[in-house]
């Protein structure tokens, strides 16, 4: 960031587009400079697949965190379902590593394994297992009763809103962003 | 000992006692004309009759109740049953020509309140009390203070300003005391009422954890002033206001900490009775019965203490305990509970008729009606202003006013009015007046008003919805994503504390805690499954699912043993399920019809195979599913629940050849197949 005027400018049009206020901007870009060493950008240290950034700038940081600011107390309804569905896809999206707009058997499979991985008694096989009934839960949530024919592809968005429908994530899904001094710079 | 026992019940001694002196009197002076067929020992078994018939009393009107609907869904139950208590009490009293049956403080506090406590503190659900903590103790603690500072000095000022008739002898030593055992919101009048209403749970647990933590706080008060009215409020000193003061955290505190120790050594025992298993029940309940006393001897917070005994110690029993006695355990607790609450509401029904007791003054009743609603509706507002700006979900002004119409008072302030000594409190009846006015307006009134208020207001409310597997994994995602986040952004903030917690509690806690095999499977998400697929079984079996079919078992084929690529699901469903290829003569070896029953549906269940009414059964996990079955995983194959869908299925697994029943390769012995329910450290598979 070049001199304090193209700085402000810069952070009002962050402002902006995340939605975060200045300060929390600040906070966040010293905690960005902390993870970064001072580079501009974060490296990505997991050898990635396809899909995976291999950089992250400071924006792209920014962006992803505005999906978890807390919900303000004077939104409208379309407000809300805005936002609501902007947390969503940001899920869907965690869940869709190959990001072809479906979450298969296989992807989901995937994300159970990895939540189960700390337990280590847990068998492989038996997260699969876990992965299809939930996938099959899903598929009648989403499809209802379907004919011996019929394949059922994988998750689409729709769908997934139509899972989150009973779930309020506006009050799961948030982190405070505001008391960020109490960060221990140790890390 | 009869005799000893008759005060606690509250019934009159002489005449118990007349009756066995006249016995006694009469056996001296007549010999026994004969030999007597039959003999009337009514005084022998009086007590503990009077108390079943009571019981049995309570519970037939709870049956005559629920007989017609339309009553039940307007008026709580709670109404009904003190309405009850003052129509028997009427009938005893025209009768006996004096009342004879109360709510003695004795019996309430150590056998009425503490299976209703227990059974709150045990299936409070954990999660939602920590995630509000702040909120509840912010009410408990800084709301009972206001409430009971508030309505003493209101009162106090009432009398000073001369509206309360002057035969009220009290000092603003007294009306604080009183202030202090009206103002605290309680836990069964909240339970009674609130479980008709069924309003959200964050609601619920606020409203219904401020009533438990209150208690200590009540408890400190009331102790306090009950000292100072003793002492005279001459002799109170500064001093004595700071050891109040200090009073507060060392009630509370050691409340919860007399809990925790007791949850602590629960689990622990649980954890080594595995070969005496019928006395888990007795255990949870003597150690949670002793944490109650153990705290009540201490002076000490009990409610506090039992309520952290339940929080604290259900992950670990659950965990060690066989599933009987985790089904016993909670369906005795649930029936101590409402069975306690029931005879609560009558014995305070009928203690009410008793009025050589108390004594009315008009000023007061009324005083005291309009401060606590009025304080309390001020001190909500209050809080739920100050709390917002910590929140993450605000507490909107629906939320406030029910919380504030929710405060609830009952047993508890009516047992504590009725413990005070008259000697140092002159106006002890006309207090024991104001808390029965007070106590019925707050159940009655308010209990019948809320439901239509919670429905005009359009609360949102709970929804009853099953567990379901989805919403389990997201919950999981979620822990760890904020939890991750939280750490990148660097902010210690809950999540990351709660994961602390959870890390700790996994490799420390649980190991020392809970049994070896329990630890080893130990997952919420396994739990949720195991459970919904046991529930699916239930219910498949329930609607008549026919396990054993006239054409015998039909069985589809295992996938081909070429195939390593994809299977398609699809095709399976095609095959028409012929040809069992199962090892069948397992099921012929085995003896007992029981045995057969159990082992023939588990067979089924576990393969995930029979197909009801012929209709497709959707066996996408059944493609790659039987050989991995060295833990009995049921496949939910119930299409009642799952919907019949099938989808493409990656397997590339080829199957061994596994007698699918016990899961074991074909050949070895199983001898006792309804072991295999529970899940057995794995064989391996080569």
């Amino acid at each position: 960031m070049g001199s304090s005027q193209s700085t402000s400018e810069e952070v009002r049009e962050l402002v902006g587009k995340t939605g975060f206020s200045s300060d929390q901007i600040e906070q966040l870009h010293r905690r960005f400079k902390q993870l970064s060493g001072n580079q501009l950008t974060i490296r990505n240290l997991r050898k990635a697949p396809t899909g995976l950034a291999d950089e992250i700038n400071f924006e792209d940081f920014l962006t992803i965190m505005s999906y978890f600011r807390p919900i303000e107390t004077n939104m409208d309804e379309e407000q809300l379902e805005h936002c609501r569905k902007e947390k969503l896809r940001f899920l869907f999206h965690m869940y869709d590593s190959d990001s072809d707009g479906r979450i298969t058997l296989e992807e989901y499979r995937n994300v159970v394994e990895e939540l189960l991985s700390g337990n280590p008694h847990i068998e492989k096989e038996s997260a699969r297992s876990i992965a299809d009934g939930a996938m099959m839960e899903a598929a009648s949530v989403c499809v209802g009763q379907m004919q011996p024919d019929q394949v059922y592809e994988g998750i689409t968005f729709d769908d997934f809103l139509k899972i989150w429908q009973g779930i309020d994530i506006e009050t799961k899904m948030h982190v405070r962003f505001l008391n960020m001094e109490t960060i221990a710079l140790c890390h | 000992m009869l005799p000893a026992t008759l005060p606690l019940l509250g019934m009159p001694l002489s005449g118990a006692g007349a009756g066995v002196a006249d016995g006694a009197a009469g056996e001296s002076v007549l010999p026994p004309a004969g030999l007597a067929l039959l003999r009337w020992q009514w005084h022998e078994v009086e007590a503990p009759y009077l108390v079943a018939v009571w019981i049995l009393v309570a519970s037939l009107a709870k049956i005559v109740f629920h007989l017609s609907r339309k009553v039940t869904s307007v008026v709580p139950e709670s109404c009904l049953l003190i309405l009850l208590g003052l129509v028997l009490g009427g009938i005893v009293l025209a009768v006996a020509k004096k009342a004879e049956y109360q709510l003695e403080p004795g019996t309430f506090f150590l056998f009425l309140l503490p299976p209703i406590v227990l059974d709150s503190g045990y299936f409070m659900p954990s999660r939602l009390f920590f995630d509000n903590l702040g909120a509840i103790l912010t009410y408990a603690v800084v709301g009972t203070l206001w409430n009971s500072f508030t309505t003493g000095a209101a009162l106090w000022g009432i009398q000073q300003a001369g509206l309360m008739a002057p035969t009220v002898r009290a000092g603003l030593l007294d009306f604080l005391l009183f202030g202090s055992l009206i103002s605290a919101v309680d836990p069964v009048a909240v339970l009674a009422v609130f479980e008709e209403v069924h309003v959200n749970e964050t609601l619920f647990i606020i409203v219904f954890g401020e009533s438990l933590l209150n208690d200590a706080v009540t408890v400190v008060l009331y102790k306090v002033y009950n000292s100072f009215v003793e002492m005279g409020s001459v002799n109170v000193q500064a001093i004595d206001y700071v050891k109040g003061v200090a009073s507060l955290f060392v009630v509370s505190l050691g409340g919860a900490a007399v809990g925790l120790v007791f949850a602590f050594l629960l689990a622990l025992t649980t954890r080594f009775t595995k070969r005496v298993r019928i006395i888990e029940p007795l255990l949870v309940f003597l150690l949670a019965y002793a944490a109650y006393l153990t705290a009540e001897m201490a002076s000490l917070s009990a409610i506090l203490a039992v309520t952290m005994c339940g929080v604290g110690c259900k992950k670990y029993v659950e965990a060690n305990i066989s599933h009987k006695s985790r089904t016993a355990v909670k369906y005795t607790m649930k029936t101590l509970a409402s069975c306690a609450e029931t005879v609560i509401f009558m014995l305070l029904g009928i203690s009410a008729v008793d009025s050589s007791k108390w004594a009315w003054d008009t000023g007061l009743v009324l005083g005291t009606l309009f401060f606590i609603l009025l304080f309390r509706a001020l001190g909500v507002v209050l809080q739920t202003w100050v709390l917002n700006q910590f929140r993450l979900v605000p507490l909107d002004k629906i939320d406030q006013v029910v919380m504030s119409y929710g405060g609830l008072r009952g047993a508890v302030a009516f047992a504590l009015v009725i413990l005070l000594d008259k000697t140092k409190v002159p106006a002890k009846d006309y207090f024991v007046a104001t808390t029965i006015v007070v106590v019925f307006f707050t159940v009655i009134v308010q209990g019948l008003t809320i439901k239509p208020l919670v429905k005009w207001l359009k609360v949102k409310r709970s929804d009853h919805h099953k567990p379901t597997l989805n919403q389990e994994l997201h919950e999981h995602t979620f822990d760890h994503i904020l939890a991750a986040v939280e750490d990148v952004v660097g902010h210690h903030g809950y999540h990351y504390w709660r994961d602390r917690w959870e890390q700790f509690d996994k490799k420390y806690l649980s190991q020392l805690l809970m049994r070896r095999s329990a630890y080893r499977i130990r997952d919420q998400i396994w739990d949720v499954y195991y459970k919904l697929n046991i529930r699916d079984a239930i219910s498949f079996v329930d609607q008549g699912g026919h396990v054993l079919s006239s054409s015998g078992l039909t069985l589809p084929s295992m996938p081909s043993r070429n195939s390593a690529a994809e299977t398609s699901v699809t095709n399976l469903l095609r095959e028409s399920g012929s040809g069992a290829c199962l090892d069948l003569q397992v099921i012929d070896t085995v003896r007992s019809g029981k045995d057969r029953e159990d082992a023939i549906m588990h067979h089924l269940l576990s393969g995930g195979l029979y197909k009801p009414r012929r209709r497709g059964a959707w066996r996408c996990a059944q493609a790659h599913a039987s050989f991995p079955l060295h833990q009995p995983v049921l496949r939910r194959s119930c299409p009642g629940r799952a919907g019949r869908g099938t989808w493409q299925c990656t397997c590339h697994q080829r199957p061994p050849r596994l007698c699918l029943w016990t899961c074991r390769r074909v050949g070895t012995k199983a001898s006792h197949p309804w072991r295999a329910w529970r899940l057995p450290p794995a064989p391996r598979l080569p």
